[in-house]
């Protein structure tokens, strides 16, 4: 089991077997995602109160559970590489930031043009979701800007995770903001008690969006992943010898 | 072309699909123009190196 650990942490090793993991990654995401595109427009019947507005559904929500999963991903990651010094898993936070930061503008940027002819209004100060998610963008810019700002790149590593680990305790409330507190944001779709409310037709494409946008996040971190392994190992032999092979290509 | 109306929607509708897939994609040419970069920053630094010794 420690040699499996071992072998895995070793870069060389990992950027190989990130190479791999990549076109999978794609394969299995792309056809869901087209899948659940062609589906969620053009099959799901339109809602009964929503009419063919609901059809947002199907690129917010994804957006929005992988701006959280993204988070997750980098505060886990950060969390291993400050306890037990491990370099690739600062690689792994540094490269999920940017991917967040996107899919949480996503998620706002869908949110809020769902939310003109639903609630009347872009944007509502105050609103505890809407407030909530807006903070965790500033979360993702605050700790890349941080990480640009030190030229160290251990010390960039270990303050930029400090920040990615107090910020953690904001996902939990982007997630129950709408129970904890009034909100014009409507519940919980899927995962709540009694099952999720929709019907099979409106969610099987749901589903298919945001399995096959988490299959697209993980192709897109390992590219960055390997990038980042690269760099962090650009003195070492087995890079070089990369670097000097990919110019003829390139 | 009724269905690509989306009711009163459509602006709405494809403005977010719009956007998503705008974005996905720039994601990933940023991941494959940061990886070129690298490699290019990984040869010159060798290039310097080799003019010190």
């Amino acid at each position: 089991m420690w040699t499996f650990f071992h072998k895995l942490a070793s870069p060389p090793h990992f950027y190989g077997l990130a190479g791999k993991f990549i076109p999978w990654f794609a394969a299995i995401g792309l056809p869901l995602v087209a899948y659940g595109t062609w589906a969620g427009l053009f099959i799901a019947p339109p809602d009964y109160q929503q009419g063919d507005a609901f059809r947002i559904i199907y690129v917010h929500v994804p957006a929005a559970y992988l701006s959280m999963l993204a988070y997750m991903v980098m505060a886990i990651a950060a969390g291993i590489g400050l306890i037990w010094r491990m370099k690739l898993a600062h690689a792994v936070a540094a490269s999920a930031a940017p991917l967040g930061a996107w899919f949480t503008f996503l998620a706002l940027a869908t949110g809020s043009i769902w939310g003109r002819p639903m609630w009347g209004t872009w944007w509502e100060w105050g609103d505890p979701r809407l407030t909530s998610e807006l903070i965790l963008l500033f979360l993702y810019l605050g700790y890349m800007a941080l990480r640009a700002a030190i030229d160290d790149g251990t010390k960039a590593d270990r303050a930029s995770a400090v920040l990615a680990l107090v910020g953690a305790v904001n996902v939990p409330i982007i997630h129950f903001s709408v129970e904890w507190w009034s909100s014009l944001h409507q519940g919980p779709t899927l995962i709540r008690e009694g099952g999720p409310a929709i019907a099979g037709d409106m969610l099987y494409p749901l589903l298919a969006m945001i399995f096959g946008f988490s299959f697209l996040f993980g192709a897109l971190l390992l590219m960055r992943v390997k990038s980042e392994v690269l760099y962090r190992e650009r003195r070492a032999r087995w890079v070089r010898r990369l670097a000097t092979e990919s110019a003829g290509a390139a | 072309m009724e269905m690509l109306a989306m009711g009163k929607y459509g602006v709405y509708v494809w403005t977010c699909f719009g956007l998503t897939f705008t974005v996905l994609v720039t994601c990933v040419v940023q991941a494959r123009r940061r990886h070129r970069a690298v490699l290019r920053e990984v040869r010159r630094h060798m290039q310097l190196t080799e003019t010190d010794e």
